[in-house]
């Protein structure tokens, strides 16, 4: 290996003025992409994708929590049981879309080298994470809403707090869309990452749908270990007489300590996928 | 493996090193006399240090020693282990300013890997590349700051339109957003996409989606383009726009472009200078003509039978043996008298009637992949048409 000899002259690539840097002798590189642009744009062209391809899998993932409510229908008797199938339904269509789909996603996108367009642009990593993560986590926005007005409607629950869904949404959005996109960059094939994310979906409606007090005790610890579970307790406890409001913001405050770091550890997953 | 410490021993080509940004070679037809002599056929190609260091020329990418190995595998169920390949092989190489230098090379000779690692996107285990002065391989993050790459999937943009691939790409390489449009708007225009922006890639046929990936690949300005297969699947028109873009640029802003290829016709049609990979070896690397020159003293001779060979005719068993048979079909590289022996043979006296269709061509870039010593088996992952 040797040393190479260059006397490359300074050639401005594209608007090297505004931004670029010079090392000594090199030509000056590009501007960097900023982080919030480049979110922008990813964000924007992963939301105009919906258009083409996601809009039925939205249709799937609301019609299943509809007919889980209508199944348990039958099994619950009103009450802290029905708030907690309501709860867990809604965030289910988180579950489906921002971890399952986005596991999905990744996990195609590493295998098949799609990878290598982002990789190959000045842009920041967490800029393509954060902005596939928000944008899956907006299409769960509609069916989430309609879960949960057609749950309280069913359930006879109070539609009053639904509001609280504005704090629900992304904050168990970044959490399970963390854990989504980190499950499918790091699984090291395509049909892993399918699995993992319809493992993490099965487990979002087996531990957030079936009301907690008939889990025997080691489930119990495992649902305490999911991410969405804090959202559906959030979610829940805002159909009572007089919500608890320092528990539902504890709940949150999880949700997003776990968006914080699945997101931090989803940013470095493809830092790693993107150099092999 | 190259030889960087060469003599100055290639005399400064005619056409090939004054070569202008249009200046391009066509196919002849017709034998061509070797018009420097013999001495250099057996010479080592030539270095393009050589070459470098006494003009001063400027270097956009210089590649020094560059190996990559990919680990052997050990088999499980259904999947045979495979054993260590050198996919680079100690690649050196010099592209310069302001030309269209290709990769040429068979499925799986080395081009894609070697490309990989000159975009950052891949770590070489040994080596070093420098792009206008960057060290690319202790920075890979510098490489999309320099340079715009066209891979080979799009699937990263499949779902989205034309039109909006064009402009997210733009932003992504930092261009503010009126600036993405203005010259998402003019490339579409330049590359005649307009009737199509509105439309999502994965609608569109593989040769248009091709085009689309392309458009993107030119939107915020690079003076590097690495082109992987640019022009696969696209019918003429669409090639005329690919290489008509390329050459705007090459003559207003000196732009520099990495072309992989397998497609041999193309490649002495657009490029300045071509490196043949073979095995992860550069095992030659010259201009297109540069090239044929060390094979000018064959002529290739294809000889088409109606049925099969009349192998009773006494010269063309003679022939049988310095033929590569595919099924009608003899290809012959000959002496120019041989050629014209042959020729004579079958085109007169009882051969004649066997024989559907004869051609004689000047060597193709193909020959001389064949005569510096490219596999036979891996030629036919070169492409002709």
């Amino acid at each position: 290996m040797s040393a190479v000899p260059l006397e490359a002259p300074v050639h401005a690539g594209g608007g090297g003025a505004g931004g670029g840097e010079a090392v000594h002798g090199a030509a000056v590189l590009a501007p960097r992409a900023r982080l919030f642009p480049a979110l922008a744009a990813v964000y924007r062209a992963q939301l105009s994708r919906a258009r083409v391809a996601r809009i039925p899998l939205l249709f799937v993932a609301t019609f299943q929590s509809i007919g889980i409510m209508i199944l348990m229908r039958g099994v619950v008797d009103g009450g802290g049981e029905a708030r907690a199938v309501v709860a867990g339904s809604s965030v289910l269509v988180v579950a489906f879309v921002a971890l399952n789909l986005l596991a999905q996603y990744f996990g195609q996108l590493r295998a098949d080298g799609g990878l290598d367009h982002y990789a190959t642009l000045p842009v920041p990593p967490a800029a393509v994470v954060l902005g596939a993560a928000a944008a899956y986590a907006s299409f769960t926005v509609p069916g989430t809403v309609v879960t949960a007005v057609v749950g309280c409607t069913l359930f006879q629950l109070p539609l009053a707090h639904l509001w609280v869904l504005v704090a629900v949404i992304p904050l168990a959005g970044a959490a399970l869309a963390g854990l989504g996109a980190a499950l499918g960059l790091l699984a090291p094939r395509p049909e892993l990452a399918t699995l993992l994310g319809q493992l993490g979906m099965s487990a979002a409606l087996l531990l957030g749908v079936l009301p907690p007090d008939r889990l025997p005790s080691v489930v119990q610890y495992a649902r305490d270990l999911l991410p969405s579970t804090y959202g559906v307790e959030a979610f829940a406890r805002t159909f009572g007489p007089h919500p608890d409001w320092a528990a539902v913001l504890l709940d949150l405050a999880v949700c997003a300590a776990v968006g914080v770091v699945s997101l931090t550890v989803a940013t470095m997953a493809y830092r790693r996928a993107a150099v092999r | 493996m190259p030889t960087r410490s060469a003599p100055a021993e290639r005399l400064p080509t005619g056409g090939g090193a004054a070569r202008g940004a249009t200046a391009r070679r066509r196919r002849r037809l017709g034998p061509r006399r070797n018009r420097r002599g013999l001495d250099h056929v057996g010479s080592s190609f030539v270095s393009t240090r050589t070459a470098l260091s006494g003009h001063g020329i400027d270097v956009v990418c210089a590649v020094r020693g560059l190996v990559k190995t990919y680990p052997a595998t050990r088999g499980r169920r259904g999947v045979p282990a495979t054993a260590e390949v050198r996919a680079t092989d100690d690649v050196d190489l010099d592209i310069r300013r302001g030309e269209i230098f290709g990769l040429l090379g068979p499925n799986g000779a080395g081009k894609s890997t070697l490309v990989r690692q000159l975009t950052g996107l891949m770590r070489p285990d040994a080596g070093s590349i420098g792009i206008l002065g960057h060290d690319i391989v202790r920075h890979p993050e510098r490489a999309a700051r320099i340079l715009a790459y066209l891979g080979q999937e799009s699937t990263a943009l499949d779902e989205l339109t034309v039109s909006l691939a064009a402009e997210t790409t733009g932003r992504l390489r930092g261009l503010d957003v009126r600036r993405a449009r203005a010259e998402r708007d003019a490339v579409l225009d330049e590359l005649g996409l307009g009737p199509i922006a509105a439309r999502p890639l994965k609608k569109l046929s593989g040769g248009q989606r091709r085009l689309a990936c392309f458009a993107a690949a030119l939107v915020g300005e690079r003076p590097l383009l690495v082109l992987d297969e640019p022009t696969t699947g696209m019918d003429p028109v669409a090639r005329r726009a690919v290489w008509g873009a390329v050459d705007r640029r090459r003559a207003e802003r000196g732009t520099t472009v990495l072309l992989v290829t397998h497609n041999v016709i193309e490649a002495e049609t657009v490029l300045d200078r071509v490196a043949v990979l073979d095995r992860g070896r550069v095992i030659a690397c010259d201009t297109p003509a540069g090239l044929k020159e060390k094979v000018a003293g064959a002529v290739r001779v294809e000889l088409v039978w109606r049925e099969q060979a009349p192998l009773d005719v006494p010269e063309v068993a003679a022939l049988r043996g310095s033929a590569v048979e595919s099924g009608r079909r003899w290809t012959l590289r000959l002496a120019p008298d041989e050629a014209r022996a042959a020729v004579a043979a079958v085109t007169g006296g009882a051969a004649f009637a066997a024989l559907d269709d004869f051609t004689l061509a000047t060597p193709s870039l193909e020959d001389v992949y064949l005569a510096l010593g490219g596999s036979e088996n891996s030629v036919k992952g070169l492409v002709k048409s």
